[in-house]
């Protein structure tokens, strides 16, 4: 049994049938990774699975739940956490603030009112999300403005932010998208550095190969609306099927 | 006070020393009498409380007079029906208005950005249309609601002659004024003022707890990205709706405190301007900075206050020593700005400080602080270098 089952879901976009009797078993503390070519349905799928999208039909289960109607935040709160294709953080706050807040989601809920307790005096808050800024070497840069710093350094504190959660499972939609190579290196290494170091299961979405080769457990491989292939990485090069999602008919 | 250096608990103490001076500060400006100081505290609460969901949330509403509309509406009842005690007509002047808040907030909030906005609007100026029309029984219309001889007040029982009450604190009248003489200047010490300038304070007070609590952590969180918030498991919707009922509930008190200055309340401080005032005292002081609101509110009634005295007489008499034909044309040109039309003077100031000081008199003040701070280390080294210098040719010599 998977942390993730996704059985039977379509999703239809006026004429245009986005996902197509889509199946997926993801299981706990591996990296399964979706690709396909553009088009095929990845980001609507992932959208399926954190409240954004409605599928027409078919069943999406998390942990022995179903995430079918459940709003963005209460299938956070379950403990699935998400990393956007553009880096979304709170540009405006610091970069601490930023990794505080999901720490404070994390522990008062979808809505606390505590108008008069003071940040400042939440020191165990304030560790926790220093302690994650450090995993992710951005300690020093604390009290810098989010909006002041690079792509990269937004990505890393955006993972940052979404393990302050400790989430069950950490959603990753083309998380090296527009990196430099030497930026996608440390994006990859971070991956695998928290992947190691904690029972996590990630569901990352990419276009790039050497992405996908370097950190994926099973490959899943998206055309068109619908799996074509399940499978571990090293039986996906050679599957022709792959190919000919990808480089399209491949008779000529 | 405008930089982050100084500890919130100085800033409560110097904001405290400065509403206790207003009357002192005032006087030589000619703005030391009751009524406009009431109206610097007053307007301050209700802008301190705009801010809380404006400033921190990004929802700009435009219908925020309709929560002072029902607050004045409340406290005179309140001196109606049951006594001329500001306590009771305050705690429903913001309980009625917090209900209020309360049901607009959860309609409105569906929505966000100009929809937002415009869907405030609607019903403050429903509200507006109602108190003429529909509401006339219990708002009296055109007219306003006003104190009457015979009002039951169950408390105070009602009088059957003589004149109408007033409001006071438990005996202590809200008109009370003694004028005291400090160093040839006339200074009028209003308990009304001091009144009210106790619950600017207070206001102030919890807006600063607000804007440092968690809570006012992921108001900030909602204005910067509302879609990171939601992902990351925080549902925003009660926030927002917080964040507007407290300041609804701000926007009631302040109505309540009018009423207990002057008791009538009318239809027409739920107009749409009046809530477009309060959108250009936070944004004009500094929208999201704890103090702007309330020194937009002090300068912009300030300005009413004087700017609608002058008529042409005055702006002539400016005039006077220069040739008179162009004494003439500059009286025309200058008394198109004051007078009934000082709104002109507020519109070209307002254009001016959104354009180049987008960040209000706040920022102003802080850019004026920074520049001064740049100059004076720039002094200072460039009095080392010729120190240098000096050593220099001394040497050569």
């Amino acid at each position: 049994m998977g942390i993730l089952e996704v059985q039977n879901v379509n999703k239809r976009f006026g004429g245009l049938q986005a996902l197509d009797d889509v199946n997926l078993n993801v299981e706990e503390n591996t990296v399964h990774a979706i690709i396909g070519p553009n088009g095929a349905g990845k980001s609507t799928l992932l959208n399926c699975f954190v409240g954004r999208l409605t599928p027409d039909t078919g069943t999406v289960m998390f942990d022995g739940q179903s995430l079918i109607g459940r709003k963005p935040h209460e299938i956070n709160q379950m403990g699935v956490s998400r990393v956007f294709q553009t880096p979304e953080i709170f540009t405006d706050l610091t970069i601490l603030e930023n990794v505080m807040i999901p720490s404070f989601a994390k522990r008062d809920g979808a809505f606390k009112l505590s108008p008069f307790a003071a940040v400042k005096a939440e020191s165990a808050i304030r560790d926790h999300a220093e302690d994650m800024l450090g995993q992710v070497g951005m300690l020093e840069k604390r009290h810098m403005v989010a909006s002041a710093m690079s792509r990269g350094d937004k990505r890393r504190l955006e993972m940052a932010m979404c393990l302050a959660q400790s989430p069950k499972l950490l959603l990753l939609d083309e998380p090296t998208a527009g990196m430099a190579r030497a930026d996608t290196n440390a994006t990859i290494d971070l991956l695998k550095q928290i992947a190691d170091s904690r029972p996590i299961t990630f569901v990352v979405i990419e276009h790039d190969m050497h992405v996908v080769f370097s950190l994926a457990d099973r490959i899943s491989v998206l055309a068109q609306g619908h799996v074509i292939v399940e499978d571990h990485p090293s039986n996906i090069k050679g599957n022709p099927k792959v190919r000919e999602a990808y480089l399209g008919d491949a008779h000529e | 006070m405008f930089g982050s250096k100084i500890s919130d608990t100085t800033t409560l103490i110097l904001f405290v020393i400065v509403v206790a001076l207003i009357p002192l500060l005032a006087a030589p400006l000619g703005a030391g009498y009751p009524a406009l100081m009431q109206f610097f505290a007053i307007f301050g609460i209700l802008a301190i409380g705009f801010n809380i969901l404006f400033g921190l949330t990004g929802y700009l509403s435009f219908g925020h007079a309709a929560f002072l509309g029902v607050g004045s509406y409340s406290a005179v009842w309140m001196f109606k029906l049951l006594s001329m005690n500001v306590i009771p007509a305050l705690i429903l002047s913001i309980l009625i208005a917090g209900v209020f808040a309360l049901i607009i907030g959860f309609v409105s909030l569906r929505r966000s950005g100009i929809y937002f906005s415009i869907l405030t609007l609607a019903f403050a100026q429903m509200s507006y249309k109602l108190a003429y029309s529909v509401l006339t029984p219990i708002t009296n219309g055109e007219t306003g609601l006003q104190l009457a001889l015979d009002d039951p007040r169950i408390l105070d029982s009602a009088r059957t002659s003589g004149q109408l009450p007033t409001p006071n604190l438990f005996g202590l009248d809200m008109n009370a004024t003694r004028v005291v003489d400090v160093l040839g200047l006339e200074v009028q010490l209003n308990f009304g003022y001091f009144f009210s300038a106790a619950f600017l304070v207070l206001a102030f007070w919890i807006a600063m707890r607000i804007f440092r609590s968690p809570f006012g952590l992921m108001l900030k969180a909602v204005k910067t990205n509302q879609n990171r918030l939601n992902y990351t498991g925080v549902n925003t919707r009660p926030y927002t709706l917080a964040a507007f009922v407290i300041s609804g509930m701000y926007a009631g008190l302040a109505g309540g405190l009018l009423a207990c200055m002057d008791p009538l309340a009318g239809a027409e401080r739920m107009v749409w301007t009046a809530s477009g005032e309060i959108v250009l005292m936070t944004i004009l002081g500094g929208a999201g900075t704890l103090l702007g609101p309330i020194i937009g509110a002090t300068v912009i009634k300030f300005a009413e206050a004087k700017l609608s005295k002058f008529n042409e007489g005055v702006v002539h008499g400016w005039f006077d020593f220069l040739p008179d034909g162009l004494a003439d044309v500059l009286t025309w040109v200058v008394a198109k700005f004051v007078g009934d039309g000082w709104h002109l003077t507020l519109g070209l100031v307002f254009m001016l400080v959104v354009t180049f000081l987008p960040g209000g008199l706040v920022e102003g003040a802080r850019r004026i602080g920074g520049y001064l701070g740049r100059r004076g280390q720039k002094e200072d080294l460039e009095q080392l270098g010729s120190n240098v210098q000096g050593g220099k040719t001394t040497a050569a010599e």
